[in-house]
């Protein structure tokens, strides 16, 4: 049995200016000890995904409208917010994007590490400060003895997201979801910070929800991959299969992005256009208007839906564009002429 | 911290030199003296007069002698109050209005930070918006209002309380109250804008995918931070409220400092209103610096410099 299995599940916000469909129906499982990467552009729904899981959505203007998450056999968006709780931090614990201000500023490290452990057990201070500096030195702070009873400003950004890191894993959680966890970060830690998270989490058999929006993160360390565009999933699959053998325009088009792909000199490519407005219904492929393929079809009503393709590779086929060919060949004969760009003639 | 506090108080003895050298001339530019009145007075009793004053030298020279005095705390004679000094009238009232002032910032702090910290945490609700609209009414009701609503109420229709007067416990509490709900409703505003802030910080996003209560949440990742408004208004509302209220006492006849203020001012009492002035400066001073102290003792990322 999958050890969290989410399916349709859908997150709107209700604003002022319409109902945001940040989430619109996802499903996918994760296993024990795998890891799962989910891409996508920003305002895809990686993160609201994630939040809804740990119904950490602030209520109102969010709302999970509908939805199953079985973790371990019981629902987490059904769950009591005492039972949540316990799984909160306990058995699912999170890392959030920007580690500077994921701390709590005004107290010490020492006192946020022992938190987390006395929210779930029964530890007396001197035990859990113990495994405070243990969890320190194994995400690799230095004289950690000292630095736990530090403050978080005079940690560095990467030091902050390592102390973030084993504050999640102090309580051997089965899952960590990880929202962007480099982003904020140089790139000469990101690596650093990928490591430690693999490391870890080879020695704890933890699963991981990897989200990003840098596909070589997510080659280099997911087992499978989820691509979201506009709050849905459309292609889905091994990190190979999503890879390799990419189905979905949008998919390929992400990958074109990657500067490392692209000759030395080129320019840089980047995908026109700008992510649907979600207040609005989607009719068809919700990448159909920045999409370079030569289209051969019209809309239709409703969006589709994922299909597996083979060994649990699935995409969400539109069916109306000729993606066969190979995007640098759409792209080097300039038939891009038709992508419409959002304000010229777009209508919900 | 020693350095700090050493530092910061001599740079308070320097503000107050300056305030009184400037309270000092000020008084001497202005038109009139201490001893004009309406009646006719003969000039050479008015030559004596301000011979025993010391009016008679040059103004710099009353100055410095002046001054000399202040520094070993003797502000000189009432002008106008014959046989009593400013320190006399000074030890006399400045209780009054420190007891006031103590009370009434007392029921303030009571009052106001709970009703704050419940307005952010339950917002958008009856616990939001019912002490929020008796904040803002609080706010604009001047005490002059206020006041004579409450003595109205409690002394004269319930006939619970004194209305007048200072002459034990009971004769406290309109003053206090009257005093205290104003304050209380800043209070109560400045520790929701606090405790806001801080609830919708990463970090207890943070504490929540933790698994803490949301109690915790309040009490531990939230209060410090939360009540620095508050606490930066303590000061000079410490220093205000201590000093007295001219329109609170005169309400309810309570014999505190608030009343010399002014009525040193109206008799042009020179001596007086220099006393006070300092008086009113070194508390001031005094309540700044401890609040710098307080706000570095919650706050880890501000420093003694």
């Amino acid at each position: 049995m999958a050890l969290l299995e989410v399916e349709d599940l859908a997150t709107h916000f209700h604003t002022r200016e319409g109902t945001v469909r940040a989430v619109d129906g996802v499903s996918f499982s994760i296993d024990k000890g795998e890891t799962l990467g989910i891409v996508g552009e920003s305002g895809s729904g990686k993160s609201v995904t994630c939040y809804s899981l740990m119904r950490l959505i602030p209520e109102p203007p969010g709302r999970i409208e509908r939805g199953v998450a079985r973790f371990d056999g019981q629902d987490l968006l059904q769950m009591g917010k005492s039972d949540l709780r316990h799984i909160r931090g306990d058995r699912i614990s999170m890392i959030f994007q920007d580690p500077m201000t994921s701390l709590n500023p005004y107290l010490r490290i020492s006192t946020q590490l022992i938190e987390a452990q006395q929210t779930h057990r029964d530890i007396d201070n001197k035990a859990a400060l113990f495994k405070a500096i243990e969890g320190l030195e194994e995400v690799g702070i230095p004289d950690a003895s000292n630095r736990v009873k530090s403050y978080p400003h005079e940690f560095s950004g990467g030091m902050r997201q390592r102390v973030m890191i084993a504050m999640a894993l102090i309580n051997e959680p089965d899952l960590l979801i990880a929202d962007e966890p480099t982003t904020a970060l140089d790139v000469t830690v990101q690596a650093q910070i990928l490591d430690i998270i693999k490391q870890r989490q080879e020695r704890l058999g933890t699963a991981v929800i990897l989200v990003t929006h840098d596909l070589g993160v997510v080659a280099g360390n997911c087992d499978k991959v989820n691509v979201m565009y506009a709050g849905q999933i459309v292609e889905s699959g091994s990190a190979e299969q999503v890879f390799y053998e990419a189905k979905h325009a949008y998919t390929r088009s992400l990958q074109k992005t990657i500067p490392s792909l692209q000759e030395k000199g080129q320019e840089l490519y980047t995908i026109p256009g700008l992510p649907p407005d979600l207040t609005k219904t989607i009719n068809g492929c919700a990448f159909h208007p920045r999409c370079p393929f030569p289209k051969t079809g019209a809309a239709e009503t409703g969006r589709p839906t994922l299909k597996d393709v083979g060994d649990g590779h699935c995409f969400a086929d539109c069916g109306y564009c000729d993606s066969s060919g190979s995007i640098e060949d759409v792209l080097a004969k300039g038939d891009t002429d038709d992508i419409q760009l959002p304000g010229e003639g777009v209508e919900a | 911290m020693l350095k700090f506090v050493a530092g910061r108080l001599l740079q308070g003895i320097l503000v107050l030199l300056a305030i009184y050298a400037v309270t000092f001339f000020l008084v001497a530019a202005t038109p009139g003296s201490p001893f004009s009145s309406e009646r006719a007075i003969r000039p050479e009793i008015l030559a004596q007069i301000e011979a025993f004053y010391g009016y008679d030298k040059p103004v710099f020279e009353r100055f410095m002698t002046s001054l000399g005095n202040a520094l070993s705390g003797e502000f000189g004679p009432s002008a106008v109050y014959a046989n009593r000094s400013v320190t006399d009238i000074i030890a006399e009232s400045f209780p009054v209005s420190l007891k006031l002032g103590a009370l009434s910032l007392l029921l303030a702090m009571a009052l106001g930070i709970p009703a704050g910290i419940i307005a952010a945490v339950k917002r958008n609700t009856w616990l939001d918006y019912v002490p929020m609209s008796a904040a803002m009414v609080g706010i604009c009701l001047p005490t002059f209002v206020m006041g004579p609503m409450l003595a109205l109420v409690f002394g004269i229709i319930l006939k619970l309380l004194p209305v007048a007067g200072w002459f034990g416990p009971e004769f406290w509490i309109l003053p206090a109250a009257t005093l205290g709900l104003v304050y209380a409703a800043y209070f109560a505003r400045l520790t929701r804008g606090g405790m806001l802030e801080m609830l919708n910080q990463d970090w207890v996003r943070t504490a929540r995918a933790k698994g803490v209560k949301e109690t915790t949440i309040i009490w531990r990742h939230c209060l410090k931070g939360g009540l620095m408004p508050a606490v930066t208004f303590l000061g000079p509302a410490l220093a205000g409220i201590i000093s007295g209220s001219f329109v609170v006492e005169t309400i309810f006849q309570v014999p505190g400092l608030g009343q010399w203020f002014v009525r040193g001012a109206l008799n042009r009492d020179d001596f007086l209103i220099l006393g006070l002035t300092v008086l009113f400066a070194t508390l001031i001073v005094i309540m700044n610096l401890l609040v710098d102290i307080v706000q570095v003792a919650l706050n880890p990322r501000l420093k003694y410099e």
